[in-house]
């Protein structure tokens, strides 16, 4: 079952034998793991090791079919970057993050979508349908939204998906800014990118 | 901000941004008004004169029925495309108001299809009275109610085309005999009374129930 409660425990994320299965595919067997505040949690494995589903199980889209997973925090605490970019394509960058600001309660949600979109290199295209941005873009824009009302837990599934250099830049030097200072899951297929950042590791095979 | 008021809000801007999204896809509405006239036309064609208002207004609902069911098939296609209803559930407002900005939507294509089908209707087969009216647009916020649930419940599974008619037609029936019933017979309110208690039952369900329909 995943917990979503309030506290102050030391993990903020909590696995203990944790099982999902889809259908009579079994996803997930037995993962155990633990997340402490602050902490930088790389999830490695290879394809179909079950990264995306561990990874989405933390977010609170599915739940796990046997095992205990607890998450404390609000959901408004959680910022969840998946393989998907969780926008609207006929959008633009900005009535994106209006949108998304509004309901994710981020007071200066103007500002801070500005400040985002020009970090990331998308202020130009602001106003641009997202339906024309190139893949890259799009995956500049999601990570835009995960970070928008600055979550106490950031969950980004693959987010150097899609990035060129410049992107990857801007991603390393966001998650140097945040390591530390936010807990963050991180799942890669090039954990050497975020070593010196990683504080915990997790080995799905 | 009260939470009534930061609820309602999130129910506005939710509704805006599916008009605003039709505005610029134009992938709803003009289908609808299409199928809802040319349906109509062909009714109009397909019937022997002297047809009586009784069994027009037969079709009158079948009509409405299956245009609403066409712009519920693709009610949630926007949040199906980028993983969006991912983003809308993350996020810390009331889950419920997803539902309900959806609901209103739906309910402006249906209303937009229902202005074109009514003064059609009263063309081509017999005049509608402000009874008929009141009866269709209570079983217009009746499908829209029921509709975007189910219409949610389809979205996340393969066989949606399929799924959402089996789904909603049944749960539609009371809404067509109470429709029916308010533009013929001589006890319209008391169609319409069934009809408000519908919409009002399956509003409270839908409202309960749509967190536990979106999550696993």
């Amino acid at each position: 079952m995943t917990v979503l409660a309030s506290g102050d425990e030391r993990s903020v994320v909590h696995g203990d034998c944790i099982e999902k299965r889809y259908g009579r595919k079994r996803v997930l067997r037995g993962v155990s793991f633990a997340v402490p505040r602050g902490g930088f949690l790389v999830v490695t494995g290879s394809n179909g090791a079950g990264k995306t589903t561990l990874l989405r199980l933390v977010a609170g889209l599915a739940a796990p079919t046997r095992g205990v997973l607890e998450v404390n925090g609000e959901r408004g605490d959680l910022g969840f970057l998946g393989h998907e970019p969780l926008v609207y394509r006929e959008l633009t960058a900005l009535e994106n993050l209006e949108l998304f600001g509004r309901l994710y309660r981020v007071a200066d949600r103007r500002e801070r979508s500005g400040m985002l979109l020009e970090r990331f290199g998308l202020w130009d295209a602001r106003s641009d349908r997202v339906s024309t941005y190139s893949r890259g873009m799009v995956q500049r824009l999601a990570l835009c939204r995960a970070l928008l009302h600055e979550p106490a837990l950031l969950v980004l599934d693959e987010p150097f998906t899609a990035l060129d250099d410049d992107g990857a830049g801007i991603l390393d030097t966001e998650l140097a800014a945040l390591a530390g200072d936010r807990t963050v899951m991180l799942s890669t297929h090039d954990p050497a990118r975020v070593e010196a950042l990683a504080t915990d590791r997790l080995v799905l095979t | 901000m009260s939470s009534l008021t930061l609820y309602a809000s999130d129910v506005v801007a939710l509704a805006r941004k599916d008009l605003r999204l039709e505005l610029r896809a134009r992938d709803t509405l003009p289908a609808m008004l299409l199928f809802v006239l040319s349906t109509l036309v062909v009714f109009h064609f397909a019937l022997p004169t002297g047809t009586s208002a009784d069994a027009a207004y037969g079709l009158l609902w079948i009509a409405i029925v299956f245009t609403a069911l066409l712009g519920l098939a693709r009610a949630w296609a926007p949040e199906r495309e980028g993983g969006a209803l991912d983003g809308l559930v993350l996020a810390p407002c009331d889950r419920s108001a997803i539902w309900l900005g959806k609901t209103l939507a739906v309910l402006v294509f249906l209303t937009a299809a229902e202005l074109v089908a009514l003064p059609a209707f009263a063309l081509f087969f017999a005049p509608v009275d402000l009874v008929a009216v009141a009866g269709v647009v209570l079983a217009s916020v009746g499908i829209c109610t029921v509709g975007s649930l189910l219409a949610a419940m389809a979205a996340a599974s393969r066989g949606r085309e399929v799924i959402l008619p089996l789904l909603f037609l049944p749960l539609a029936i009371p809404l067509i005999v109470g429709g029916v019933g308010a533009g013929i017979s001589p006890q319209g309110a008391s169609y319409l009374s069934f009809l408000a208690l519908y919409d009002l039952v399956f509003a409270i369900l839908a409202w309960a129930t749509f967190e536990y329909v979106i999550t696993e």
